[in-house]
């Protein structure tokens, strides 16, 4: 009751449709040709270290990282650079990308050996070498988050498993699957950057994986599997932290400054992969659901895969719209050419009844949005400030803490696109104004 | 790729859960329903005919004044119903029907649409036009309809809360509604009842009824007076369930709820004890609605890691 008062936070109950939980993952063909945009992670984009013409291997580095926050993007395929293109992203930026055209041999690259690991800074090193970036959606450079400013005042590691996002079950299916990678990259993790304390958070949805985690840690009292409520947002990162340690992030700040170091899933269990064989980020898994897909399921594709390829060979027919990632906060694509990114974890197709929004209408204030919003903040004040113009308010309402998780848009009973708002007033605050 | 799709592209969320304004001022409707049948069984045909104008007198207005304002007729929404039949629910079932269609003018025109329509309201619709013929027509507004039951048709008879009976008393009166009043006001049972069901169905939080009810039952004990008749009888349920639950003019957060609902049982005793009118639910809600900007800006939540500095 104290807790409600200070912040409601409900979050959404959105559907869970995980029809492809009990699926095994299945591997596709190669594909015709691979497109690998210079920008599958957040911050500075790679520069294209091949040329047209150049021969490449399976885990051969295309682009070089552009910097500290950046990671190296590498190729999927045996073959030749085809072209050094430019892509259009689903978020509406240009950028470079190296097309390659595969052999047919998947051949090796001759370089590829396991990393030796001692230290933290060896990890970062090899999380780098990996090409390794958040894999639940950011693409934040795992590097740079294995590398905080004081590894000291870290005490847990939390493994996100929530999986909140509708349809989506490729993490599922990541713990199931690879349990072993999944062990194996959280105590290289713990181990090297001396963690005290794992938590392992999965929603209640998915009880094949609590039992199955449960079981693999249970003789080590580091390690706690929190099965968590099935309720969207879980999996946002801040939420998700608060749920397992009842901890917050300070505004502005990381989750190092709560003491927490927040890995997904699929992201730990590939640098435990990596650190077994030295194979560097090059594939991915993906659900393809939605309601044009026929056959759901959960697909291995090789990063840089055109969409188009993914949806033929999982029998989607009809449809009308193409969203990179979950329902509730994935990306609509213009075109089905745009090649599967590092951070994907789905691919969602739906016909044409399933592409459209009901139209707004009024905001009849009734407060939805506020008791939903898993941050505790106001969205109707925000988009009255907004309206406006009125930046200090919007400093005042905090509307930069939002996360853009839609649960505002999915409850509003007068459909109002509030998402939206609350993105444009995020810029409106970062400009200082609308003008 | 001969036949190359286009794709609709739109901002994430991708999809929505089933809740509409319809539904919800449709769920209202529902909930009123139980204290229609009561009024109609009451006070007879004439409750039933006062709330049939007064409906279609809202809807008739709401359309009439988007049509000359070129502006999308919204009725299909049911605010404008909502609207009617609450104020209808705040009238004598002997008004004369011209009486309440000013009233529908009142709560539509004046109060609603000159406003910006719904949502922009500063006040509720209906609980204006009520005030607005309380004032204009005070004798009219309080000419009750007595109880059927007594085969008397219509004179001026005291509300159990002018004529200061016992509640213990009068219990099984006050709750099937078998005492003199305003139609929709009497039967506590009907209006507890659509009450429930708008707390069960999330339509709205129990946190204001809960805390207006609250404050009025502890402050009559306080004050000497008695609680059960206090809280059953006059317009309190009907104004604490249905009416400062209005969306549009009460706060957004559980705190807020609260402090507007303490706040108007505060004000609702205050008029009632030591003030000239028997009643003060209206005009408690009215004052507080002036107050929801302030409360609303005092009672915000903190977001998450917003409470500390970094």
């Amino acid at each position: 009751m104290w807790k409600k008062l200070k912040r409601s936070a409900q979050g959404a109950h959105v559907p869970h449709r995980k029809n492809t939980s009990d699926q095994a993952t299945r591997q596709l063909p190669l594909p015709e040709k691979i497109v690998l945009p210079m920008q599958q992670h957040i911050g500075a984009p790679c520069t294209p270290c091949v040329k047209k013409g150049d021969d490449v291997f399976v885990g051969t580095v295309v682009g070089k990282a552009g910097g500290f926050v950046s990671a190296d993007i590498h190729s999927g395929v045996s073959g030749k650079v085809a072209s050094i293109d430019t892509v259009l992203m689903p978020n509406g930026a240009r950028v470079q990308a190296v097309v390659i055209t595969p052999d047919g041999k998947q051949t090796k690259d001759p370089s590829i050996q396991p990393p030796v690991v001692t230290d933290a800074k060896s990890l970062a090193e090899a999380a780098r070498a990996c090409g390794l970036v958040g894999l639940g959606g950011a693409g934040f450079p795992t590097a740079v988050k294995l590398s905080p400013k004081d590894v000291s005042a870290i005490d847990t590691l939390v493994i996100n498993g929530a999986e909140c996002e509708p349809y989506i079950t490729a993490d599922n299916r990541e713990f199931i699957e690879c349990a072993d990678t999944v062990m194996e990259g959280i105590a290289a993790v713990k181990e090297h950057l001396n963690i005290a304390k794992v938590i392992i958070g999965i929603e209640r949805n998915k009880p094949e994986a609590i039992d199955l985690m449960f079981n693999l840690t249970k003789d080590d009292p580091a390690y706690t599997v929190k099965p968590l409520p099935s309720v969207y947002p879980q999996g946002a990162e801040k939420v998700l932290i608060e749920t397992c340690t009842g901890r917050e992030v300070p505004r502005g700040g990381l989750p190092a400054d709560a003491g927490v170091i927040v890995m997904n899933v699929t992201t730990v269990s590939t640098l435990g992969k990596f650190l077994k064989t030295g194979m560097p980020l090059t594939t991915k898994r993906l659900t393809v659901d939605g309601s044009a897909a026929s056959e759901p399921q959960n697909v291995e594709v090789i990063i840089g895969t055109p969409i188009s390829f993914v949806l033929s060979n999982c029998g989607v027919k009809d449809e009308a719209k193409v969203l990179m990632g979950g329902p509730m906060m994935g990306t609509s694509v213009s075109d089905e050419e745009m090649p599967v990114l590092k951070q994907n974890n789905a691919i969602l197709a739906f016909t044409e009844k399933d592409a459209h929004i009901p139209a707004p209408g009024a905001c009849i204030r009734c407060g939805r949005c506020i008791a939903a919003c898993p941050m505790g903040l106001s969205p109707v004040e925000i988009a009255g400030a907004y309206k406006k113009g009125d930046v200090d308010e919007l400093n005042a309402l905090m509307v930069d803490l939002c996360i853009a998780c839609g649960t505002c848009s999915f409850v509003c009973p007068a459909k109002r696109p509030v998402t939206q708002t609350m993105n444009l007033a995020k810029l409106a605050q970062r400009k200082g104004g609308k003008k | 790729m001969a036949d190359k799709r286009n794709l609709i592209v739109s901002a994430s969320p991708h999809i929505v859960d089933t809740s509409s304004t319809r539904g919800l001022m449709g769920n209202v409707i529902i909930a009123l329903l139980p204290a229609f049948v009561a009024s109609g069984i009451v006070f007879g045909l004439r409750a039933i005919a006062v709330t049939a104008v007064t409906v279609i007198a809202c809807v008739v207005f709401e359309a009439g004044y988007c049509k000359l304002t070129n502006k999308p007729i919204p009725v299909g929404d049911l605010s404008a119903v909502v609207t009617g039949m609450i104020l209808a629910f705040n009238l004598p079932s002997t008004i004369p029907l011209w009486i309440a269609v000013v009233g529908a003018f009142v709560a539509i025109v004046v109060t609603k649409q000159l406003f910006g329509g719904l949502g922009m309201n500063f006040a509720n619709p209906a609980l204006v036009g009520r005030i607005a013929l309380a004032v204009g027509f005070a004798g009219r507004m309080t000419t009750y309809g007595f109880p059927k039951t007594t085969g008397v048709d219509a004179f001026t008879s005291a509300t159990p809360l002018a004529a200061g009976v016992s509640g213990i008393d009068a219990l099984p009166e006050l709750l099937l509604g078998l005492h003199g009043g305003v139609l929709g006001e009497t039967c506590a049972a009907a209006l507890i009842l659509g009450g429930i069901y708008l707390v069960a169905t999330k339509t709205i939080s129990a946190a204001i009824p809960v805390a207006y009810i609250g404050t009025v039952a502890v402050l009559s004990v306080v004050f000497g007076q008695d609680p059960l008749l206090q809280v059953l009888s006059g317009g309190l349920l009907l104004g604490a369930i249905f009416m400062a639950t209005d969306y549009v003019t009460s706060p957004f957060t559980l705190k807020g709820k609260i402090v507007f609902g303490v706040c108007l049982g505060i004000i609702t005793c205050a008029i009632r004890f030591w003030g000239n009118m028997a009643e003060g639910v209206s005009f408690s809600i009215l004052i507080m609605n002036l107050f929801v900007p302030y409360i609303n800006r005092l009672t915000r939540q903190v977001p998450l890691g917003g409470g500390k500095k970094k």
